[in-house]
């Protein structure tokens, strides 16, 4: 028990989202996925059940990381200036839109604010794409992208097992199981599993209960 | 032309005195003095929606480091008229930002011609917190009833915000989410419901140190709104078992001495107060 969790450091530190997030392309649609924990200090769960995957228009959705009053103030802005933007335009935003205005909130503000994100959804001029947007304002476009803390363990696993062309099936259980592994083992990572598949035709969501991941190791 | 010679106050906190503070922190330490602390609320505060409405919960002990401060301060505050804030964290701090929301709500809910959402308090709270980075060191539970029906939200120093059917805040924090993680059922009974706050807040009372006192309750429904202040005292104070008095002559004197000292009236003078 180290000094930290004797002290009760966890009642005065920001709520952090801990994390993991992973989004992938395949050929139809984008299929995104977090895990629900939010903590403060590296003791104490301040919710079990927190939605990192939000809305910013009809087919956009961005994942949070880090410190959540960051991310959500971030995410609250980008949603209100991405829909004037696509009011103006009269049309849906594109991906790349909602991207660049992400990544112009992180890189201005880049000594305040400490959050990170990814960017992922379907438009009608490039179809779907996956953007991650780091905590220094970079953005770089991929095929799929691990983000949060809870990243760092599945490194390896999403690189062997990611294959181009996979179906939108292959691709759910990809993420599912790319996301048990890095709540296994990461200590701020953990809860209920929350899904976003993004198609032409609009946005579902699923949500898988921690009882219900899937085991990829038997421990016993 | 002219110009004025005064600086217009730009906001926010100004941290000019803190190398100032530093050195005379280290002064006073060397001494083996220490600076005052801002009282701090230790405090278990919950909130938990059932089938009526909202049910709000706090302690009422207020500590300054290791003294008790206040044994019954009111944690609960009144934001609107179907709408109460409970206050952990800075003591100062909590009470100052309810107060100012509760006007900010009213002259919006004057200007919009209706009455106040829970969320609209909510977002300007965080708004507010976030903008001044965690230095104002308020958590809030934000609950009540508006048109969507009943709401609780938690709001962050930092300005991070979560919306549940039940929360707990504060030191207490993690004693109370106990009770409620093992007991709460959705659409509860009012009975049921003060009861799982009260054993909520009392599991912060008893296993947390800054927490302790009396709970208080909050009732919030479409209806009405039920503050009771001093619902339970978990606590009561300790009866003496034995009387600790002696009669006069318990002790015997064995020897007396007196001896007088002459003082002789060296200097006199008088001062005139001048009282008009």
């Amino acid at each position: 028990m180290n000094e930290m969790s004797v002290n009760g450091e966890w009642r005065s530190s920001k709520v952090s989202t801990g994390t993991t997030i992973i989004a992938v392309r395949y050929d139809g649609g984008v299929v995104i996925g977090s895990d629900s924990r939010a903590s403060m200090g590296e003791e104490y769960v301040s919710s079990r059940v927190i939605n990192k995957v939000i809305q910013i228009h009809d087919k956009i959705f961005c994942c949070m990381a880090g410190s959540l009053a960051d991310a959500q103030a971030v995410t609250n802005a980008v949603i209100h200036q991405l829909s004037f933007h696509s009011m103006q335009m009269d049309e849906p935003p594109l991906v790349q839109s909602a991207a660049a205005i992400m990544r112009s909130f992180c890189y201005t503000h880049r000594d305040e604010l400490s959050a990170g994100f990814i960017v992922a959804g379907w438009d009608r001029k490039r179809g779907p794409q996956v953007f991650q947007v780091s905590l220094g304002g970079m953005i770089v476009e991929q095929e799929f992208t691990i983000g949060g803390s809870g990243s760092t363990y599945i490194y390896g696993y999403a690189d062997a097992k990611f294959k181009p062309g996979m179906t939108r099936e292959e691709c759910l259980t990809f993420t599912t199981n790319a996301l048990s592994l890095a709540m296994d083992r990461d200590n701020v990572s953990g809860g209920v599993v929350h899904l976003v598949i993004v198609t032409e035709k609009g946005a579902e969501r699923q949500l898988i209960p921690g009882n219900k991941l899937p085991v990829l190791q038997r421990l016993a | 032309m002219l110009h004025t010679s005064t600086k217009t106050p730009t906001g926010g906190f100004s941290f000019e005195n803190t190398r100032r503070n530093a050195v005379l922190e280290a002064n006073l330490s060397e001494k083996g003095y220490s600076a005052p602390n801002a009282r701090k609320t230790g405090t278990t505060i919950a909130g938990l929606i059932f089938k009526d409405g909202v049910i709000l919960g706090a302690d009422t002990r207020a500590t300054d480091d290791m003294v008790v401060a206040d044994k019954n301060c009111m944690k609960i505050h009144y934001i609107a008229p179907k709408i109460y804030c409970c206050g952990a964290g800075v003591a100062a701090d909590a009470e100052v930002t309810t107060q100012m929301m509760s006007s900010n709500v009213e002259l919006h809910s004057l200007s919009t011609g209706r009455p106040p959402l829970v969320a609209m308090v909510t977002r300007q709270l965080k708004q507010m917190l976030f903008r001044y980075q965690g230095h104002i060191g308020s958590s809030l539970i934000v609950g009540g009833v508006d048109i969507n029906g009943p709401q609780l939200y938690s709001v962050y120093p930092h300005g991070s915000y979560d919306k549940l059917p039940f929360l707990t805040m504060g030191s207490g924090a993690a004693a109370a989410i106990s009770l409620f993680e093992d007991r709460y059922k959705p659409n509860m009974e009012l009975e049921e419901g003060k009861q799982l706050v009260r054993d909520a807040i009392t599991a912060g009372i008893f296993c947390d140190l800054g927490s302790g006192s009396n709970v208080d309750l909050c009732v919030i429904t479409e209806k009405a709104v039920d503050y009771l202040r001093g619902y339970d005292q978990p606590v009561q104070k300790g009866l003496r078992e034995g009387s600790y008095r002696y009669k006069p002559g318990t002790t015997a004197v064995l020897t007396k001495t007196v001896i007088p000292l002459t003082l002789d009236v060296v200097d006199e003078s008088v001062q005139v107060m001048d009282t008009e």
